[in-house]
């Protein structure tokens, strides 16, 4: 069962789906790091305070939180043709993916950020820094072990999500697992490709958890 | 500099919070002036509004009412720019310490002086400096999770020092400390203040503080400054309900001074107010280290404590303890730590 063919295309498989994950995951924190940091700022006990843009930032990180990733998926089918020019294969699956993935990682983001100690950003301010200074001398290296770890978190559930693209040809190891498992009850294939998304979910987070070791000088 | 001119001066200033339920009165039209070079304290219990008032002459805290000028400038008036760049002529350290737990100690110092574009060679000379001052050149690699309590206050007093402030403004900078550690602590902040004449203002709920390196001291209670004036004087005669509450509150803090044996004389009243020490001096013929006194003449008689070191001579201190209790004065022995 398991031959040269199949093996060749699980390992295609891996390659589409590292593809989708690590691309999304990038799009995705360019979008949502600085929705996170805007939304700590911006908060009524941030550092400049105005409560519209938290507001309204907050309401539609929520409202897109809510709406479940199967769902999303096909409701953005027409932006995905308008930028990608199709909803197939892989490179149309990113969109959702980041659609979906940036008010999460938004959200942990702000959590991590909120963790740095209150008297550290005192300080700095003492100091005479400003809001962007703050940001990239003090909050972001400050908050790198827990920003890591959240790195971690929104990689393995971007994963996740692209799994699920399978149901919709988005190609890499989801794609597999519904095609031969589900449809043609390959079980083989199904146990194999579960197995390899176990294996990459294990290492990101493994790889993850000892970057933030490793870089946390706390301890 | 006209040295007349206050370096901070703080006029009919009132913080006010608002919570959910109610307003807080934080401070209370106050009226401070700091000069150049002065070691200013500030004194006050817990909650009466110390940290507020501090954070108010760097408006970290913005008044509600009333002007902060800092060397002649109203900070009311600045834009947000001008305020960074004044905040980089104040520095602060704090009872946390507040250090970048990302960052090596030299780094941490280097940090006030990326703020204030100070070329990064440059930087890191002038950091390497400071570390020595403050005695920690073997730690510049450290990070901050791997300094003591007082090592660390070091680093974060090298840091706020490192712009070249006009003043350093303390909060609580020794509470967490302990006693040892306050008291090198106090002598750094003191030699300091010797060396660049950096103003240094002092917020703290302990009257040993005060005491041992300040010149002024204001005392504050629910949010209003009751008394002002010389360390000495508030000291000796706090006329003020929260002075008497903070000058006669005993305390053991003065057992770390010297190495002999330090005795502490109760005058209750049973004595009468004649020069029992000078006498005492005058008739053995050898000296008394007084290391503090805190004594009052109420109708004739004395009141108050005094804390002396006798001679190291056995039998001459023996004789002079002799020689107290002949006077019906009352002492005892402070127990040293050694």
């Amino acid at each position: 069962m398991l031959d040269a063919q199949t093996l060749s295309m699980i390992g295609k498989g891996i390659i589409e789906t590292l593809y989708m994950v690590i691309v999304s995951t990038v799009c995705a924190y360019a979008i949502g790091l600085p929705i996170g940091l805007i939304l700590v700022i911006t908060d009524k006990n941030g550092i400049r305070p105005c409560p519209i843009i938290s507001k309204v930032l907050g309401f539609i990180v929520n409202l897109l939180r809510s709406v479940p990733f199967v769902i999303l998926m096909i409701s953005v089918t027409p932006l995905t043709r308008k930028i990608v020019g199709t909803t197939l294969g892989t490179s149309a699956t990113i969109v959702p993916l980041v659609i979906a993935s940036a008010p999460y990682i938004a959200r942990l983001v702000e959590s991590s950020i909120k963790e740095v100690d209150a008297g550290i950003i005192e300080a700095a301010r003492a100091m005479g820094t400003g809001t962007f200074k703050l940001i990239y001398k003090v909050l972001i290296p400050e908050a790198k072990p827990s920003l890591i770890i959240g790195g971690a978190i929104a990689i393995t559930t971007i994963l996740g999500y692209s799994a699920m693209s399978g149901f919709i040809g988005g190609g890499g190891l989801g794609d597999i697992a519904v095609r031969y498992g589900y449809y043609r009850s390959e079980t083989e294939i199904l146990l194999v490709t579960v197995a390899v998304l176990i294996i990459i979910v294990q290492g990101f987070q493994e790889l993850g958890m000892r970057l933030a070791k490793h870089c946390d000088k706390r301890s | 500099m006209d040295t007349n001119e206050p370096i901070i001066s703080i006029r009919g200033v009132t913080k006010i919070f608002n919570t959910k339920e109610s307003e807080v009165d934080a401070l209370i039209d106050i009226n401070l002036d700091i000069y150049q070079g002065e070691i200013y304290g500030i004194i006050g219990q817990s909650g009466a509004g110390k940290s507020t008032l501090v954070r108010c002459m760097n408006f970290l805290e913005r008044p509600t009412k009333g002007s902060v000028i800092f060397d002649g400038q109203n900070l009311a008036d600045l834009s947000l720019k001008e305020l960074l760049k004044v905040r980089q002529s104040i520095g602060m350290i704090f009872q946390q310490f507040n250090l970048l737990m990302q960052r090596t100690v030299l780094k941490n110092v280097c940090y006030p002086l990326e703020i204030a574009g100070v070329p990064k060679k440059e930087a890191k000379q002038r950091a390497i400096e400071l570390l020595e001052m403050v005695g920690l050149s073997d730690k510049i690699n450290a990070y901050p999770s791997q300094l003591s309590g007082g090592q660390k206050q070091r680093v974060a007093i090298a840091r706020a020092i490192a712009t070249k402030p006009k003043v350093l403004l303390c909060d609580e900078a020794t509470s967490a400390l302990d006693p040892m550690t306050t008291r090198s602590i106090l002598e750094l902040l003191k030699d300091i203040n010797r060396k660049f004449g950096i103003t240094i203002v002092i917020i703290t709920h302990e009257m040993n503080v005060i005491e041992s390196i300040c010149d002024k001291v204001a005392i504050l209670d629910n949010g209003r400054v009751v008394e002002v004036g010389k360390v000495e004087e508030v000291f000796v005669n706090p006329k003020s309900e929260a002075g008497k509450r903070l000058v006669f509150k005993t305390d053991e803090q003065f057992s770390e001074f010297g190495s002999e044996k330090v005795y502490r004389i109760v005058f209750d009243g049973q004595s009468a107010f004649e020069p029992i020490i000078s006498n005492m001096v005058a008739k053995f013929k050898a000296p008394v280290n007084i290391l503090f006194a805190n004594t009052k003449n109420i109708g004739g008689k004395a009141f108050g404590q005094m804390l002396i070191q006798l001679p190291e001579d056995r039998i001459l201190s023996k004789q002079m303890l002799r020689y107290l209790e002949e006077r019906s004065v009352k002492y005892e022995e402070v127990t040293q730590d050694a």
